[in-house]
């Protein structure tokens, strides 16, 4: 009994591997007998930090050159498991290129894949996850029906990333195989948009605004006071539907999750969408005009206010701090 | 320049819906609605037509009981025709089982160009355009903000933790758009009349040649072991602001010594 192997979709940026990557190594590692890594690129550079989150070997595809993740790194491992050299469960996080390569991967296997799980639960040998539905007020955990590889999608930060004393994971090449007219899409440049302060889903503090605001400008004062509060600025699926701020910045179901040590809500109703990306932070403050706003059920400190009172006062008592 | 845009219909999500303990399935036994994540690929497909100067955006849906009140609504927008499937086997279905169903109706487009949201606003798993791409043998550029075709090639911004990839991918292919990137046009009075009586085909499972075994709640070999509540958060202190709130909030900060 018990889940045998385990890999893990591995992301890593110049600064190592990706939090989200050493949180699925640190869960697995308390589930699995083996746990293993399946990433593209440089694995020499991440191997250290890999295995001491409780990864043995690092599987890779090799230099992408130039071409996306998802297709490549799917191929490979539906090949793994075709040759029965692959793992019982893949664990991709909710990530732009950990979507890919589940979605690819659960089409080139014909297997199901479970999406935004934030927590996984061994049951015998086979893994169940759970998922919050309905705005986070109901916790459904479901588990595959059959044998056969099981793919999950699990949120950043549902786990807490631990070292466990490993040493450096063993290095290994895993071919793709031929990906044929799937793999043709190729990444000609990138572009680094200028961000200053601490990434949204790591920051100790974050500020986020909603169409309370009223218009796009006024996000603004969003901006202001993340970097005031060392914090970074985050946004309401409204606020981003409207084109004010990218993709990037929207914290909620279709979003991300956060959970800082305070999270403040500025002109956010507080829709269920919404409630499930935040209402796990630590503390939470909800500056709103309406008092029967949903966002002062969930928060330590409600102001019934009006944001372009309130904030920017607060902007200035900030800044008169030095 | 054939675009074909995923759509799905939802119930309204200001009505948060509730699981049949019975099925443990969604309830959904209100009217469905255009989500709102897809309003963006369809303007971005109807824009890349007008660039293009020729061609025509197709929809195509999978929705329970031939429901298309959802589906007028991006035909009022200026798309020409839609696809429905609809079938009692694809109950339970989950994002692959869409995913192959979509596929299906798909293909029969013979689309350049396929679009769609990067997630639902209901089921917001976010794989189904990646496995529309992967079982249709085509590649695949996610969360895009800005697409230019040219020459048979799609040139995609794609969005990325740091800013954003210039991605080129050759047609056909399927690229999903994330929202915000342009504005929706509202569905003018002469749209929306148009719309009516625009063509919707509307298949079946046979009619695609889908093996119903393969979907809905047979394709979907999961099963949910438990449904309970989620911990509620407590709520806290609330004051009305009488000019001094912000000092409250800083309070409130220098406690949690985050400042």
């Amino acid at each position: 009994m018990g889940i045998s192997k385990i890999w893990v979709y591995g992301e890593a940026t110049e600064a190592g591997a990706t939090a989200g990557t050493l949180e699925l190594l640190t869960k697995a590692r308390s589930l699995a007998d083996t746990v293993e890594v399946v990433m593209a690129g440089d694995a020499a550079a991440v191997a250290a930090e890999l295995g001491a989150h409780g990864a043995t070997t690092v599987h890779t595809v090799g230099d992408l050159a130039g071409s996306l993740p998802g297709t490549r790194v799917a191929s490979a491992i539906a090949a793994a498991v075709a040759a029965g050299t692959g793992p019982d469960v893949l664990l991709a996080t909710t990530s732009y290129d950990g979507r890919d390569v589940a979605g690819r991967l659960s089409a080139k296997v014909d297997r199901p894949v479970l999406t935004n799980v934030v927590d996984l639960v061994a049951d015998g040998d086979r893994l169940l996850g759970s998922e919050p539905v309905f705005g986070g007020t109901t916790d459904v955990l479901t588990g595959f029906t059959d044998g056969g590889l099981a793919i999950f999608l699990v949120r950043p930060k549902s786990f807490a990333a631990e070292e466990s004393g490993g040493g450096p994971a063993a290095v290994a090449e895993l071919a793709a195989g031929d990906l044929g007219n799937t793999g043709t899409a190729v990444v000609k440049d990138r572009f680094v948009e200028e961000s200053t302060g601490p990434k949204l889903d790591e920051a100790a503090v974050v500020v986020s605004g909603g169409r309370g605001l009223g218009e796009a400008d006024k996000y603004e004062m969003i901006e202001t006071l993340a970097k005031l509060v060392k914090g970074a600025p985050g946004a309401s699926r409204a606020v981003v539907d409207a084109g004010w701020v990218p993709y990037s910045y929207q914290v909620g179901q279709t979003g991300k999750v956060v959970k800082p040590t305070v999270y403040l809500a500025c002109g956010i109703s507080g829709a269920t969408q919404h409630l499930v990306g935040m209402k796990g932070s630590a503390n939470i403050v909800a500056i709103n005009k309406d008092e029967e706003a949903p966002i002062f059920g969930v928060a330590d400190l409600g102001i019934v206010g009006d944001v372009h009172k309130v904030l920017p006062k607060l902007i200035e008592a900030l800044q008169a701090r030095g | 320049m054939n675009v074909v845009v995923c759509v799905k219909q939802i119930p309204d999500p200001a009505d948060p819906g509730a699981l049949d303990p019975e099925t443990r399935t969604l309830k959904r036994d209100v009217k469905l609605i255009l989500d709102e994540s897809d309003s963006y690929g369809v303007e971005m497909g109807l824009q890349l037509v007008d660039a293009a100067g020729e061609g025509e955006v197709r929809l195509v849906s999978m929705a329970p009981n031939n429901e298309v009140s959802g589906l007028r609504t991006a035909l009022a927008m200026g798309a020409e025709s839609a696809v429905l499937v609809s079938d009692e086997a694809l109950a339970g279905s989950d994002a692959l089982s869409t995913a192959k169903v979509l596929a299906a109706a798909i293909a029969r487009c013979e689309p350049d160009l396929v679009l769609a949201a990067t997630e639902s606003s209901d089921g917001y798993t976010g794989t189904v355009p990646v496995q529309v791409a992967e079982l249709m043998d085509l590649p695949s550029v996610t969360f895009g903000k800005e697409i230019t075709v040219e020459g048979g090639t799609a040139t995609v911004k794609r969005q990325t933790e740091a800013g954003y990839d210039e991605v080129e991918c050759p047609l056909p292919c399927v690229v999903s758009v994330t929202a915000g990137v342009v504005e929706p046009r509202y569905p003018s009075f002469k749209g929306i009349m148009a719309a009516k009586n625009k063509p919707v085909e509307e298949l079946d499972l046979a009619g695609l040649g889908i093996d119903p075994t393969t979907v809905g709640w047979a394709g979907a070999r999961q099963e949910i072991t438990e449904i309970a509540e989620a911990p509620a958060r407590e709520a806290g202190e609330v004051i009305v602001d009488e000019g001094d709130a912000h000092e409250r909030i800083l309070a409130f900060l220098d406690d949690l010594k985050v400042l």
